[in-house]
């Protein structure tokens, strides 16, 4: 067989769609929409980043791609297929999401927390097979949680509870994994570190990693690709190069800024003047 | 009351697991749990058996124990098989019900505070059953014998109407642990009041049974109130027992659970009537025996250790605890005050301290 470069078939079958993709998604809360008429494809084994203002529905993006809100309009496809159509465990086996506020019962330890992620792989009879310890075992001593594995989740600090959290996204084993705002409330430091699990995640592991973060220079600094959202609506989105402007800063987060390079990693880096009302 | 509240180590020793594996099957307990349920099932047969043999006419439990299996003396089988081992049993079966079912409401709505009888459950039933009381001696429509399946079938539907209008009021776009507990205590104050109306409306003569049936009393139960609750717990509990896995990750949270891989309205919709059924043919059976359901899983939970009430556990001891308070009170008093009262007299002390301790904790 001979291979015809600008054949459109083979053109199709060498870039692959991404995984999962919105098309014209539409979702809010009872009749007010919050995402409006959003075409989104996360591109595989990469760092995407969503920035943007509180409320302008970073979440609602996130929950809807996750399968956690029903589209008003549009879809979310995952390998091609509607997502709302496949079933729930099925979901859970391709894509992890950790929400921006999980609850965690009181007495639960991290060991227990972190095997919850195995529950998509698990049945009524098989509950606790050798996989799900192994997982189990290698997450904890990947995201550095052996050694508080027997400890109760509500008696961890800030950044201790969230490595947690990760772990138990992890264990689910997943290519897609989905982290609404993993950083806030974390200092500098432990923002650094969960960021760097998230990026071994991605080259080490090959994972696909979506995530929300408010500090625009760790955000340029992590992501291969961020994407910029005002109002429900995505205003730029790309290379961290390409998207962290000073017209794009202005125009949704109304910040008026320099944009410097990053003396470390070349990265754009925000220096901001003041805002602009 | 100690036993409520040991204090929690900072750091806790590794919680040893007893794992079983074999090709198809794979699980794992706690030791803890394995051996709490064992110690509370060795005290709940001794307890049956001395329930069983106290009474008007004192039957030893060797004595108990050759009737149960199949021989001893034909005189005291009769007591037992007629009188005796029916009480028991519903007290048993009451108790399990009871306590697996406060269990699965603590965990369904993450607080200690929702269970049948704080939620209005146990009042749909009073409002059933006093109704059918009220209503079947006036009007005269009702005669005795059908009367008393009455109660039981307007208990039962009044429990379960209640259930459902909990769900009604409490749901919005999903259900929310805090809204049903909300809704619950506010439509539990509701029945109450309306049953209180009612007894103000009964006549002189009705007004000793409906008191009876509203403090929840084992006495004169017989096969006919066991059997129906024991069936219910035979088919509810170990469907309860199917849900732990969904309820592991339910605790999580709605987003949480559902990237889990939990189909929520079904899961919430499945916890809901299995703890719905089991109190609510427990209430028939016994009438509101208060506090059991709020209070063991509690107890459960703080022998065993982990996040959440152990099921299993929680029916054992809800068990050991309605055949204690039943037996207790029929050893030392003559006129058999009714178990409810004794429950309630453990179980109030308790709300009021965790009352007072959720209180500090959200001022603190
Ligand atoms: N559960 C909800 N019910 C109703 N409105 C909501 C809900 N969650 C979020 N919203 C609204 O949707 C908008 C977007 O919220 P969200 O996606 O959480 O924003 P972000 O994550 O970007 O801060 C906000 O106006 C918020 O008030
Ligand atoms: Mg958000």
């Amino acid at each position: 067989m001979t291979h015809d470069i600008l054949d459109p078939v083979s053109v199709a079958t060498a870039v692959p769609p991404a995984r999962l993709r919105a098309v014209g998604l539409s979702v809010g809360y009872g009749d007010q929409p919050v995402v409006k008429d959003l075409d989104l494809d996360l591109v595989d084994h990469a760092i995407t980043t969503v920035i943007g203002p509180n409320g302008c529905g970073k979440s609602t993006l996130l929950r809807s791609l996750g399968r956690l809100l029903r589209p008003a309009a549009g879809q979310v496809l995952l390998d091609g297929k509607r997502i709302d159509k496949l079933p729930t465990k099925q979901v859970a086996t391709e894509l992890a999401l950790l929400p921006q506020s999980p609850i965690a019962p009181e007495g639960l330890v991290v060991r227990d927390l972190v095997a919850r992620g195995r529950h998509p792989q698990q049945s009524w009879l098989r509950q606790w097979s050798a996989d799900d310890e192994r997982v189990v075992d290698e997450t904890l001593a990947w995201t550095s949680m052996t050694e508080l594995a027997d400890r109760p989740i509500d008696q961890l600090s800030g950044g201790q509870r969230q490595r947690a959290w990760i772990a138990m996204a992890l264990a689910q084993q997943t290519d897609l994994v989905l982290l609404d705002e993993p950083t806030t409330y974390l200092d500098l430091s432990h923002q650094i570190d969960v960021l760097d699990l998230a990026r071994t995640l991605n080259r080490d592991h090959g994972r696909t990693v979506v995530m929300v973060l408010h500090d625009l220079n760790l955000a340029a600094r992590y992501s291969d690709c961020m994407v910029a959202m005002r109002d429900g609506e995505i205003v730029a989105s790309g290379e961290p190069a390409a998207v962290i402007t000073p017209a794009l800063l202005r125009e949704v987060f109304s910040l008026d800024a320099q944009v410097i390079e990053d003396p470390v990693t070349g990265k754009p880096m925000v220096v901001p003047i003041g805002c602009v009302r | 009351m100690t036993v409520l509240d040991p204090p929690r180590p900072a750091t806790r020793p590794v919680a040893r697991q007893v794992t079983i594996r074999t090709r198809r099957v794979s699980g794992r307990i706690p030791l803890r749990a394995v051996v709490v349920a064992a110690l509370g099932l060795a005290l709940l047969a001794l307890a049956f058996a001395w329930s069983i043999g106290s009474g008007d006419f004192a039957i030893s439990i060797p004595d108990v124990v050759a009737v149960l299996t199949g021989g001893g003396d034909p005189a005291n089988a009769f007591i037992i098989e007629e009188l005796r081992l029916p009480r028991a049993v519903v007290g048993a079966v009451v108790g399990a019900s009871l306590g697996m079912s406060g269990a699965l409401f603590q965990t369904f709505a993450r607080n200690p505070l929702a269970s049948p009888d704080l939620l209005g459950i146990t009042g749909g039933a009073a409002v059933g059953a006093v109704f059918v009381i009220v209503l079947g001696s006036t009007g005269g429509v009702l005669a005795t014998g059908v009367s008393s399946l009455g109660v039981t079938l307007a208990a039962l539907v009044g429990a379960l109407a209640a259930a459902a209008g909990l769900y009604l009021f409490a749901w919005r776009r999903g259900i929310d642990g805090t809204r049903l507990v909300l809704v619950g205590i506010g439509m539990a104050a509701v029945l109450d009041a309306l049953v209180s109306w009612m007894l103000t409306k009964a006549s002189i003569f009705d007004l000793p049974a409906a008191l009876v049936w509203l403090s929840g009393s084992l006495v004169g139960r017989g096969w006919h109130e066991a059997m129906p609750a024991l069936w219910a717990f035979a088919i509810l509990g170990p469907l309860a027992i199917l849900l732990t896995t969904t309820l592991r990750a339910m605790q999580l949270g709605d987003d949480s659970a559902r990237s889990l891989g939990i189909r929520l309205q079904l899961a919430q919709g499945s916890v809901l009537v299995v703890a719905v059924g089991l109190a609510a043919f427990a209430v028939t059976a016994a009438g509101p025996i208060d506090f059991v359901a709020f209070v063991v899983p509690q107890i459960a939970l703080r022998l065993v250790g982990g996040s959440r009430p152990p099921l299993v556990t929680s029916a054992i001891l809800g068990a050991l605890l309605v055949l204690l308070a039943d037996t207790v009170t029929r050893v030392l008093f003559p006129y058999e005050p009714p178990v409810g009262v004794v429950t309630a007299i453990l179980g109030a002390p308790y709300l009021l301290w965790l009352l007072l301790r959720t209180n500090r904790k959200a001022s603190a």
